[in-house]
């Protein structure tokens, strides 16, 4: 129970920081070029200016900039995004169809990243400044360097060009109907290589920091203790230092939970998944403001979300943090 | 003289070093090599690499020549990571410094924008800026600078927190200096070196963010750019996969160079840290 109060008052604190997010990019999207009537007009194939401020008029674009933030703000308590010009269906409908996708990418990369990066850490750290310690690092080094989206083209290249194991893109093979599991392992199929590319970089973070905290954890005392008292080294590891290994692990997943969903966004469109990012690259693209500013909002939320829970994580494994209070 | 020597007993620190001086080099003998324009026509489109010397990196889908392409890029990419760095670096140390040095509500204030900054993907709101401000050279450099200052802002306050009831600035207190004087002149001196070594990380981040944009062809379509390279040989993807490979392992290798050069420096100005 104490660990749910801590992690709601951090999530209560992020509330002012929400607002201070959507106040910002509502104020930064008045400069932009162009208004919701102006692209609506442009979709009906023109048409004139008593139109034009009808239109504007009906929206409510015609108050004065605080009064449309304070109307934005307003129908956001009612969870309602407004009204998506260019799909003619409201925001959070258009949101809510393209989440999936992207909430099963993420989840699928952040445990491959993490699985690995785990392993690999924990492999490099017991054999540190010997090959597989060195193998290991470099291998990191390159996976960090390397641009996701060069890496998921190269890997249709291979994979779906030659090899023809894996379909080149898409959440699903559309030409026939599947049900049950077949569904299941046909998306599966079509989410191997997004999972790769967008893991790639994190996987090589992850092994950075698992390697240095077990390097860390492994001089301490109680390490010391544990060898002492005769248990074998598998045991040490296991039990004793990778609890405490974890810690920065688990801090890390909370500071690239926007990265990865930016990240998203370039391996959406490379694969051509129908989900957030890919919807964020085409209303920048169709200059569709409302639903950018929408996909704004709910992409805060979804790190807000992440971060809850990487706190409730967090104060699992490491009981002082409620303590302390 | 230390720090030098022990940066150069480091293997990895100096093929780093070496990569890094290989693309300045291209960088600087692009307009010496390739004197015409590398966006315009050279010849056959889609000539492979290496069977005609004079196309020795093969042609793109139009026709122009891959290599000069590549050496032009060179260009944008160092521009745009060194500027938007610099832009981010700058940034990060004003915020950092003010909330670190005076704390209270300044600080409060400073770390609530710091953390809005954090929580929105950085990609996400990079699109959003060029959706405002359009895709320019300009603008993109300005606004991957723009997301990119929260990182050294937290690092810079980090170390004046730790910094600023240090003797040698209460010293300066009780000798009347202002505030301004002992932020800039007593402890930023002090406070700097972590976040020259983290500009190594952030400019890593921008060139890689900047070659993301060109690839989606939301950053400027009149330079040679390495991801506007990239996003153009998608289209011949299934043959011609060398379009899209070359560039690729342009930013690979400049990325590479960049992060070994500041783990090489993180090592050499604090050795106690090495072999983590």
């Amino acid at each position: 129970m104490r660990i749910l109060g801590l992690a709601g008052r951090r999530l209560a604190a992020s509330i002012p920081t929400l607002i201070l997010i959507l106040i910002g990019v509502f104020l930064l999207l008045q400069f932009a070029p162009g208004d919701t009537v102006d692209a609506m007009m442009a979709q009906m194939g023109g048409g004139d200016a008593a139109t034009a401020k009808e239109l504007r008029k009906f929206y409510g674009l015609d108050l004065s900039i605080p009064a449309q933030l304070g109307n934005y703000l307003w129908r956001l308590v009612r969870l309602d995004l407004g009204f998506s010009s260019i799909y003619g269906k409201p925001v959070s409908s258009v949101i809510i169809e393209r989440l999936p996708p992207t909430i099963l990418l993420m989840t699928a990369s952040l445990s491959f990243a993490f699985f690995f990066g785990l392993v690999f850490g924990v492999i490099a750290a017991r054999g540190v400044n010997r090959w597989p310690d060195t193998l290991i690092s470099t291998l990191g080094l390159i996976f960090y360097a390397t641009p996701s989206f060069w890496f998921g083209l190269m890997a249709i290249v291979v994979f779906s060009v030659y090899l023809q194991w894996l379909p080149p893109g898409g959440f699903e093979d559309i030409g026939t109907v599947r049900t049950g599991i077949w569904r299941v392992l046909d998306i599966a199929s079509h989410l191997v290589l997004p999972t790769l590319t967008l893991g790639l970089i994190f996987l090589a973070i992850y092994l950075r920091i698992m390697r240095a905290s077990m390097l860390e954890v492994l001089n301490l005392d109680y390490v010391r203790t544990a060898r002492a008292k005769g248990l074998d080294e598998t045991r040490v590891v296991t039990r004793h230092v990778l609890r405490n290994a974890l810690l920065p692990m688990v801090t890390l997943i909370g500071l690239q939970a926007g990265t990865m969903l930016g990240g998203s966004v370039v391996v959406e469109s490379v694969f051509s998944l129908p989900g957030l990012g890919r919807l964020a690259y085409e209303s920048v693209v169709q200059r569709d403001l409302n639903t950018l500013l929408g996909i704004v909002f709910v992409s805060a939320l979804l790190v807000i979300s992440v971060n809850f829970v990487v706190d409730l994580i967090y104060a699992r494994l490491d009981p002082r943090i409620t303590a302390g209070g | 003289m230390d720090a030098v020597k022990r940066y150069f007993r480091s293997p990895a620190a100096v093929a780093g070093l070496i990569l890094l001086l290989i693309v300045i080099a291209m960088a600087v003998s692009a307009g010496w090599l390739y004197p015409r324009d590398p966006l315009a026509l050279a010849g056959r489109p889609l000539v492979w690499p290496f069977s005609n010397p004079r196309f020795l990196l093969g042609t793109d889908n139009s026709g122009r020549d891959i290599a000069a392409q590549i050496f032009y890029g060179a260009r944008i990419s160092l521009l745009i990571g060194g500027v938007a760095t610099a832009i981010a670096i700058l940034i990060g140390i004003l915020v950092g410094a003010f909330a670190g040095y005076y704390g209270g509500w300044v600080d409060n204030v400073l770390m609530r924008i710091t953390e809005a900054f954090q929580t929105l993907p950085n990609f996400v709101l990079l699109l959003v800026l060029v959706a405002v401000f359009g895709s320019t050279l300009t603008t993109v450099t300005i606004a991957v600078g723009v997301v990119s200052w929260p990182a050294p802002a937290r690092l810079t306050r980090a170390e004046f927190l730790s910094l600023r009831n240090r003797e040698f600035v209460q010293a300066g207190r009780t000798l009347g200096m202002k505030n301004i004087q002992l932020i800039f002149g007593e402890i930023l001196p002090n406070a700097l070196p972590p976040v020259i070594v983290y500009a190594s990380v952030v400019m890593a981040v921008a060139i890689l963010l900047e070659s993301a944009l060109a690839f989606l062809r939301l950053s400027d379509p009149n330079v040679a750019s390495w991801g506007n390279l990239i996003g153009l040989g998608r289209d011949v993807l299934r043959v011609q996969w060398y379009v899209s490979a070359i560039p690729g392992i342009a930013i690979l290798v400049t990325v590479l160079a960049v992060s070994l050069v500041g783990q090489g420096l993180n090592d050499a100005l604090n050795p106690r840290l090495k072999g983590r």
